[in-house]
């Protein structure tokens, strides 16, 4: 099996650019190429607005004193490289910055990319990360995202994992809220043979807010697995966790979430959702809400659900006129574009929401190139959706 | 040709039977109220004139058109013209009353072989016929029925009536739950409705409804079977006398 190899970093002339039409959409793109950073044109903006976009290495090199100042940075080995986002203080950012892993492999491929953020003090960030493979050639890719963020900075993640059949993704991500922060992230598994998503979420600060959104569709054969963990280390802060996962044959999910309540965080608020929809006998989903608390001043509610689409909803559709296939759509539609209600990126969502429906009409099994190409309206599905 | 015949009508749930024997035959622009006592079998056969699955009919037809009604489905059904207000309504969160709404008119459009409605037409469509029961428009951009009022549940029911415009209209226990206003909006939606062309079974338990909505024939489904059948003050004796005297 581990005939894998090891990926090296492509030559700067195999480079493409694979332009990605996010045609409603403007985003600062950062590219990665198989896991490896491309330094681009450094945007003005971007530089006028003094944010760092650069390796790791070059960044330990060049900018020491952040890595001294910042806090909550857990420590890099020197061999360590890849990708370094540095938004300084008191910067709000539009425009989405968006990172764009494109994995193009003609040989079985294993990947590693290593992503560290730091957003500032009161800083204000949205960020897009897409993994996506242009090829239909076996890969594995491990992808680690380390997250700080500075006390009242915010941060708006979107992660789109959107493979092959063939291929896996493992993506391990770390993120630390100081005081007043907030993070709402949207994690949603498109498509692939195997992804398993390891997020963990630390209040280290008071007042810090989560609100963790995510959606996987599987079909076939296979495999989604999320592990969600938030650790309450201070008073007064915030998490919501809300997953759902549609699964059609004889596809596979698992959920882990946990909630941790230390000692020293009272008046934590807590809610943990994880709710799925089997279309057929041989989905499996196995979900598992893991709570430990161990302060009594404290609001926790969780909650798993696995059923099918509501019977008296398409009976109620289908008296109208709407045939079983379509109301089965908009059910399903329904029941997936929730996880987008609080996304504050409306040409975005729009786009995403092409993309789910296209998911569900089967039309994405695996994408020929980027996922964000599909956000021409969907004309020819039987239902128009609004 | 009358609209519906049904003929001998027996169904069952679970081995139960529900229905023991039903002959009713429903002419083109007429008004019947079926009425009778709680678990006599009126939703039963509400329902499955509609299509709804869980009844097993072990004996007997429904003919509408002409047509064998058993070998439609409960969307071909609809599209040949047969509504069902529900008693209750069900809640669709994430579906907008616009979306269902234009997902079904043109469903239904296709299954005519008709294009579907341009999108001005259907905006200027719902404008109309929500002011009918008077649904307050800032409803229709919301999911279908849900956090709805019980009264605003049942004007959406007879706005989606008017939207769909239906040959036969079956209103199960509409009025059941309102208060005498809203009562009275929807007695006038469905008032509004009527056309030599439309007919309607208006299922209901209390002959107040009748006094907004004046039906030709008043029947009495029990135990079963329709028991009698008369005219307007049919309701009138029955709310007097109850339904004992009928055994």
């Amino acid at each position: 099996m581990d005939n894998f190899k090891k990926a090296i970093r492509p030559k700067e002339e195999d480079f493409e650019d694979f332009s990605c039409h996010l045609t409603q959409l403007k985003t600062y793109r950062i590219h990665q190429y198989n896991g490896f950073f491309f330094e681009r044109n450094d945007n003005e903006v971007l530089l006028d607005k003094n944010i760092i976009i650069c390796s790791i290495r070059s960044a330990m090199e060049n900018h020491k004193s952040i890595f001294n100042s910042t806090k909550n940075l857990q420590p890099l080995s020197s061999d360590e490289d890849g990708l370094f986002i540095y938004i300084p203080r008191n910067t709000t950012l539009d425009t989405p910055l968006q990172i764009l892993n494109v994995i193009k492999t003609f040989e079985p491929l294993k990947i590693e990319a290593k992503t560290l953020i730091i957003v500032g003090e009161n800083s204000h960030l949205k960020l897009i990360y897409c993994d996506d493979t242009v090829n239909d050639n076996l890969s594995k890719t491990e992808s680690k995202i380390s997250v700080v963020l500075e006390k009242d900075s915010s941060l708006e993640y979107y992660k789109m994992e959107n493979i092959n059949n063939l291929s896996s993704i493992f993506t391990d991500s770390n993120f630390v809220l100081d005081t007043n922060c907030e993070l709402k992230t949207f994690w949603l598994s498109i498509n692939g043979g195997d992804i398993k998503n390891k997020l963990s979420v630390a209040l280290d600060g008071q007042y810090a807010r989560a609100d963790l959104n995510g959606l996987y569709m599987v079909d076939r054969d296979q495999v989604v697995d999320n592990q969600v963990s938030v650790s309450h280390n201070q008073p007064n802060c915030h998490s919501n966790q809300l997953y759902k996962g549609i699964l059609d044959d004889s596809a596979k999910a698992q959920f882990k979430g946990h909630i941790y309540v230390s000692q020293n965080a009272p008046y934590t608020e807590a809610i943990q959702n994880n709710r799925n929809i089997l279309l057929t006998d041989k989905a499996v989903v196995n979900t598992q809400p893991f709570l430990e608390i161990y302060n009594d001043d404290v609001k926790c509610a969780h909650g798993a659900t696995i059923g099918q689409l509501d019977q008296g909803a398409m009976f109620y559709m289908r008296s109208r006129g709407i045939s079983e296939r379509s109301a089965k759509m908009l059910l399903m539609f329904a029941f997936c574009t929730e996880i987008l209600s609080k996304a504050s990126i409306e040409e975005l969502v729009d786009t995403l929401q092409d993309i789910i429906k296209r998911r569900l009409h089967g039309e994405l099994s695996s994408c020929e190139n980027c996922v964000l190409l599909c956000s021409t309206p969907c004309g020819t599905s039987d239902v128009d959706f609004i | 040709m009358s609209l519906l015949e049904i003929k001998n009508l027996h169904a069952s749930i679970n081995g139960k039977e529900i229905l023991k024997g039903v002959d009713l035959t429903i002419n083109k622009g007429e008004v019947h109220a079926i009425m009778g006592p709680n678990g006599n079998g009126k939703s039963t056969l509400a329902s499955i004139i509609a299509g709804r699955d869980t009844f097993d009919v072990t004996q007997g037809e429904i003919l509408y058109e002409g047509k064998n009604l058993f070998e439609l489905s409960v969307e071909q059904r609809a599209a040949e013209g047969i509504f069902l207000g529900f008693q209750y309504p069900v809640e669709i969160p994430g579906v907008s009353i616009a979306n269902f709404m234009k997902t079904a008119i043109n469903e239904q459009r296709k299954y005519k072989g008709l294009d579907p409605m341009p999108s001005m037409e259907f905006m200027k469509l719902m404008e109309k016929q929500k002011k009918i029961v008077d649904l307050d428009t800032k409803l229709a951009s919301r999911s279908v029925n849900e956090g709805f009022s019980g009264g605003e549940k049942k004007k959406n029911e007879i706005f989606q009536m008017a939207m769909l415009h239906p040959r036969l209209s079956i209103l199960d226990e509409t009025d059941s739950g309102l208060d005498i206003d809203a009562l009275r909006v929807v007695a006038s939606g469905v008032n509004a409705l009527r056309s030599p062309e439309v007919s309607t079974i208006l299922i209901t338990h209390y002959q107040r409804l009748l006094d907004y909505i004046v039906p030709d024939f008043v029947h009495v489904l029990f135990e079963g079977k329709i028991v009698r059948t008369g005219p307007r003050e049919l309701a009138l004796e029955l709310e007097e006398k109850g339904y004992e005297w009928l055994r």
